[in-house]
């Protein structure tokens, strides 16, 4: 099940999903841009995929009794506190300019993965229909 | 599905925000207007913003209160003034305009970023509806 499905999407869909919560955490920031003491947060999207796709080499059950590990679909996502370039007074640490860009690269990358899924799926139902 | 949050986090900014607007709207209305006592003269009010934690990674905005400025009231000696005081003055607001016209750009720069997320999100959500239809 497994194999066949990093066959077709080869950790795209995975992708898809970190760079969906990356969103969300950078949101989260521009969001804070103006709240006092909040400290902004980011993902370390590398290390994340990385763990994902790690954790499907992990625990193998080879006999019935053998104890499943805990169900986790993203297991260790990381994020992080960002290093501020230049702190405010009110403990912020947003750099509002920072984060947008940020956030418009992460919405470029969201669309890429989303294209080579397309991709794929295309491939596939053009091998299925056999046109 | 994650990207469903955006929405909450940055309704919750907007929302704020908009808050923001409404006290430096307040603010500007009233820098002008005077009362016959120190007590009783216009304070300009600002809203305290906090960080509300939806899960480990989205945080909303909301506001936790609103706080009347503790900068002193301006006193005018005017007695012919209606609202004038034994000694003949009247006590203007502490409103800062020139403070309260940066907090409206501000605030409205703000909003400006938290829609455009808004509306990115809403884009990246359609093109995934629309994932392998193409």
């Amino acid at each position: 099940m497994s194999t066949i499905h990093d066959r077709i999407f080869s950790s795209h869909d995975e992708a898809l999903v970190l760079r969906a919560q990356r969103a969300n955490v950078l949101a989260s920031n521009l969001a804070n841009a103006d709240t006092p003491n909040y400290k902004a947060r980011d993902i370390d999207f590398r290390a994340a995929l990385s763990d994902v796709q790690g954790a499907e080499m992990g625990l193998q059950r080879t006999r019935a009794g053998h104890l499943p590990a805990a169900e986790d679909p993203l297991p260790g996502v990381r994020h992080a506190y960002r290093v501020p370039t230049h702190p405010a007074l009110d403990g912020n640490t947003v750099d509002a300019q920072q984060e947008q860009a940020r956030f418009a690269e992460n919405a470029v990358q969201y669309q890429a993965t989303l294209t080579f899924l397309n991709g794929r799926i295309s491939g596939l139902m053009g091998a299925l229909k056999g046109e | 599905m994650s990207l469903f949050k955006i929405f909450d986090i940055s309704g919750s900014a907007m929302s704020a925000q908009t808050t923001r607007l409404n006290t430096t709207a307040s603010n500007l209305a009233n820098a002008d207007t005077v009362a016959g006592s120190a007590a009783e003269a216009y304070k300009a009010r600002h809203p305290v913003f906090r960080t509300h934690f939806q899960d480990a990674l989205s945080a909303g905005v909301n506001t936790a209160g609103i706080v009347e400025s503790r900068a002193p009231v301006q006193m005018r000696y005017d007695p012919g003034h209606p609202l004038a005081d034994a000694q003949g003055y009247v006590y203007g607001s502490n409103v800062d305009v020139v403070e309260e016209t940066v907090n409206m750009m501000s605030a409205s720069r703000s909003y400006q970023t938290n829609v455009q997320v808004l509306n990115t999100s809403k884009e990246l959500m359609l093109r995934t509806l629309n994932l392998g239809k193409s």
